[in-house]
């Protein structure tokens, strides 16, 4: 096998680097781009990129692939399996439609030249199914983000006002977990399930705790800058699909307000599409993006990612168990839920997104209004795997977000509701390939805090996308089709350097890293051992028995901070 | 130090505060069913070929040949081993073309169809714990079945909500007044067979239709089912935990699906969960693992190399019934016990390989019998608790049997050769 790559003639976009579309080699050894000195003398295996787009791989910042959520999705939807992807040869069997098994998850965005995606969504308890989860997927590096939002022990020490020892419990958590960062769904809204409720605004009172959202969800960002993680608070916001809960995201948004942090934002907040219904029923819903984007767009210290639906099967998987029994209310689909310890919940119904339905389309629209009209550095392209639909179709959305003309060609398919609550249809905007190439690679990596990806400096993990596309000639508004089908299969997807994927064809299978952040050295551990002694009566397992250990894991990466 | 904590692996219940002295080789804190596996007992001493005593290469490699040689071979069992084991069953299952089924076809695979149809709104058994002042076990008998479930999780469990046993109330519905009955608040008994009518009419009182039950149902006057269906619609927090007496019953997978749309229902006034109580240690994870590898949870076929699901079809009952294999690989489990006497017939037949620490039926029907390490005692792993939550079985005292990891992952490594 070669160790060192050279990947000729290529027109490379890497925003981070500032190379906007110019013809440039790119030199690969030992899984990292490097200078072209040091493949000198190398067994270089040439790549002749003539006239191809050359990228740094997909980084999916967002989405639900590995877990109890997604394990009792494809237990309760069989009907979900029965799309065969591969027959068992060199690789695995993989089948699924949206819902895929582990070993298609990997294969399908190896296909697509993404080589990272974070779970998002790890139930604390649950982090060891998490992680074997991880680890059964194939190809692509990966991280799982805990829930802490409906944590006692935040609830607890949001009460007191300690963020000393809130910050010693996230470290303590993180470690536990393996986990990458600080998830928040729903704050206090889970926990009032418990008793059959949910939270309106972000200051009702949580059941049992003298808590608000607001103050769990500025406590927690206050403790993660403190604590200088790699990411920040990645939130999933108060009110999730309920009409008129646009406010209540601007609300949270401008929470981040008090915060600065000079490497990223101080606040995530992701899939902001289920939160920008404006009106007060699914009668007089419209949409709140419009709002949201001026919200965004006068900020700069916040993020958010789309959660585009894309019309046909979706699963919702979400922590926010409240939102998913009303939808379940709302369908009449199956349902199944998880009230897990002290910890929180999550739920699961299946969904499907019929264009001709006036609030799917109308979700529809919104999703693109928001990436359309926030700042192309402050929002990244996500469906919220399963929950707006597959990720496999985020060729789909990136050819929509370049060309005015497609969405012109897609709206005339969709409910006209649209047409009167949204403003999608007089958004002449049209993002450049520039764009939407830092809206999945380089913002992502930045928002995760991963310098090593999303970019092909010298230095940066040798993880590559090769789309048979030419920048310099391709009319992105017009030959959408053509965008399209270039981006939902790469010509060569390149992990850690080793070519894994060709024209679609699987050629090489890699285990990548997963990777957890450390920050208990920045911490007194000791300041909190009384307290987990003393809570963990309300656990059903020792104390001694909870979390995963680095060894359990196939290939671990800890960021110490 | 002669003193080891340990995590149980008898189960469902896999309690984790057990301890275990090394060098008196007993267990304290265990139940008696627990406490008798973490003891001294007969063990297969060695792997063996049609009755002689070989070595764990020579036995792996007969058993690689019969799995290689084999049209469609059936891998059975699974359910009390752990997740890195079943995980490269799972694989090995795949790459030999043959069938993947498990404990559960047997149990609670019934369960499972009923999240099929309807989901599974649950909680974990700490959530239980902590919240429930209302818990039904429904055709389930912990006291015998699974001895500490009720003092940790379920019946006189103290949490969060719950501080006094008085604070709970504990209702046993089954066909007979069973030891868990003995300790329950309430008792009612029912007709066997009639667990779907009388969740149908509970249904019919919490929504309202009250004057289309008849007087008796299934053995219970009218004035109890109003009365149990005013308990549950008053409860803050409730779960009905189900056993193989509704699963096996007349009804099967049709009886949870009906309790499941109960809880749907309830859920518009209070809250309420159900789950399954489930048997062995790791049965959970025996479903779960192939789920994320394949996509199914049990009865599945790989002959077209990809996986299909079909109870009917591809569970072992079936498969040996229908004579649809040519051989078995059979771990952690004892189908010729268990099966019914047409499917261990067909056993008889065929080669058949045995993974197990104990000699069983099985052992006396296997052509290749391969000995292995106890999980939780001498093997480590991760298992799935009856409610889905991971815990990582411990190995606490040194021993020469290869686990079932290690077996695996050498039979796989033959059969890929073989199949060269």
């Amino acid at each position: 096998m070669h160790h060192a790559l050279h990947i000729k003639n290529g027109i490379v976009i890497d925003p981070k680097n500032g190379v906007k579309a110019e013809k440039m080699d790119i030199f690969v050894k030992d899984g990292k781009i490097v200078e072209e000195s040091e493949v000198k003398g190398e067994d270089v295996k040439v790549i002749d990129a003539s006239n191809k787009l050359v990228v740094a791989g997909g980084v999916d910042m967002h989405a639900h692939i590995a877990g109890s959520k997604i394990n009792t999705g494809r237990t309760m939807r069989p009907e979900e399996m029965r799309v065969v992807r591969n027959i068992a040869n060199k690789f695995r069997a993989a089948v699924g439609r949206v819902l895929l098994t582990s070993p298609a998850i990997g294969y399908e965005y190896a296909k697509m030249g993404y080589t990272s995606s974070f779970e998002a969504a790890q139930p604390p308890i649950g982090a060891m199914h998490t992680h074997e989860e991880l680890d059964a997927i194939p190809m692509i590096d990966k991280a799982a983000l805990p829930v802490f939002g409906n944590w006692h022990f935040v609830f607890k020490y949001v009460e007191a006002k300690d963020i000393e020892k809130l910050k010693t419990f996230i470290a303590w958590a993180l470690e536990r977990t393996k986990g990458f960062g600080v998830k928040v769904v729903n704050p206090g809204g889970v926990e009032a399930w418990m008793y059959g409720g949910n939270v309106t605004s972000l200051d009702d009172q949580v059941p049992g705790f003298n808590v608000t959202p607001r103050e769990i969800i500025t406590s927690l960002i206050k403790a993660v800058e403190e604590l200088k993680l790699n990411h920040s608070v990645h939130l999933h916001c108060n009110r999730l699909g309920v009409p008129g809960n646009y406010e209540t995201t601007i609300e949270t948004i401008k929470l981040a307000g008090g915060f600065s942090n000079d490497a990223r934002q101080v606040l995530h907040v992701t899939h902001v599409q289920f939160n920008a219904y404006a009106g007060d029923s699914w009668r007089t819903v419209s949409s709140g993006a419009e709002e949201i984007a001026k919200t965004m767009n006068s900020m700069d210290n916040v993020t958010i990612d789309m959660g585009q639906p894309i019309f046909g099967h979706a699963t919702a998987m979400t922590g926010d168990a409240p939102f998913q029994f009303t939808l379940h209310k709302l369908t009449g689909a199956r349902w199944s839920n998880k009230d897990s310890e002290v910890e929180g919940g999550a739920g699961i119904v299946p969904l499907v997104y019929l264009p001709k339905n006036p609030v799917h389309a109308l979700q529809w629209a919104i999703g693109l209004e928001l990436g359309l009209l926030i700042d192309s550095d402050k929002v990244v392209l996500t469906t919220d795997y399963p929950n707006g639909g597959p990720f496999t179709e985020y060729p789909y959305v990136m050819a929509m977000l370049m060309s005015k003309k497609m969405r012109e060609g897609e709206l005339e398919k969709v409910s006209p509701f649209v047409q009167k609550a949204t403003n999608l249809p007089a958004i002449d905007t049209e993002k450049t390939l520039e764009e939407i190439i830092h809206m999945t690679r380089s913002l992502p990596a930045r928002i995760l805090g991963l310098p090593q990806k999303g970019h092909l400096g010298v230095g940066a993990d040798a993880d590559i996308a090769i789309y048979d596309l030419n920048p310099l000639e391709i009319d992105t508004s017009n030959d959408f089709e053509k965008v399209y089908k270039a981006f939902k299969t790469a010509e060569y997807t390149i992990k850690s350097g080793r070519i894994l994927a060709k024209n679609g064809e699987l050629v090489d299978e890699c285990w990548g890293k997963t990777y957890w952040v450390d920050a208990t050295g920045r911490v007194d551990m000791e300041a909190i051992k009384p307290d987990l002694e003393d809570y963990f009566k309300y656990y059903s397992v020792e104390l001694q028995n909870y979390g995963v250990e680095e060894e359990w894991l196939k290939k671990p990466e800890r960021i110490v901070i | 130090m002669a003193e080891e904590n340990i995590i149980c692996t008898f189960c469902g219940s896999v309690c984790d505060d057990g301890q275990f002295d090394t060098e008196k080789f007993k267990s304290k804190r265990l139940c008696k069913l627990g406490s008798s596996k973490f003891s001294k007992k007969e063990r297969i001493k060695a792997p063996m070929i049609d009755g002689k005593e070989v070595s764990y290469e020579e036995a792996i490699e007969k058993a690689a040949e019969i799995l290689v040689n084999a049209k469609k071979p059936l891998l059975y069992g699974w359910a009390s081993t752990v997740n890195e084991a079943i995980r490269l069953g799972v694989l090995l299952t795949e790459k030999v073309r043959g069938v993947y089924d498990q404990c559960a076809s047997v149990c609670h695979a019934p369960g499972t169809l009923a999240v099929i149809e309807e989901g599974l709104p649950g909680g974990s058994l700490g959530a239980i714990k902590n919240r429930a002042d209302v818990v039904v076990f429904w055709g389930a008998n912990p006291m015998e079945a699974h001895p500490r479930h009720g003092m940790r999780y379920s019946i006189s469990a103290k949490g969060l909500l719950i501080k006094d046993r008085k604070q709970r109330k504990v209702i046993v519905v089954d066909v007979r007044p069973t030891k868990t009955a003995k300790l329950a608040d309430e008792f009612i008994q029912i007709k066997p067979g009639y667990d779907y009518p009388i969740i149908s009419a509970l249904r019919a009182i919490i929504s309202g239709n009250a004057d289309a039950v008849p007087d008796e149902v299934g053995g219970v006057s009218k004035e109890k089912l109003i009365e149990l269906a005013e308990t549950m619609k008053n409860a803050k927090y409730g779960a009905i935990l189900y056993g193989l007496g509704v699963t096996q019953s007349r009804g099967r997978d049709r009886n949870i699906e009906n309790a499941v749309k109960l809880i749907q229902l309830l859920n518009r006034h209070t809250r309420w969960v159900i789950w399954p109580m489930r048997g062995h240690y790791n049965v959970v994870g025996a479903g779960e693992v192939p789920a994320w590898e394949v996509g199914y949870q049990y009865a599945i076929d790989f002959s077209r190399g990809y996986p299909r699901f079909s109870p009917a079809e591809f569970s072992a009952v079936e498969v040996l019934k229908r004579k649809d294999c040519d051989a078995a690989l059979v771990i952690a489990s004892d189908p010729a016990a268990h099966f019914p006497k047409a499917a261990v017939k067909h056993l008889k037949n065929i080669p058949v390989i045995q993974i197990d620490p104990f000699p069983n039926m099985t052992t006396l029907v296997a052509n290749v019998v391969i000995p292995s390490a106890v999980a939780g005692l001498e093997a480590e792993g991760t298992a799935y608790r009856m409610d889905g939550i991971p815990l990582r079985v411990k190995k606490i005292v040194e021993t020469s049997y290869w686990s079932d990891e290690q077996i695996l992952e050498k039979l796989f490594e033959k059969v890929e050769e073989l199949k060269r």
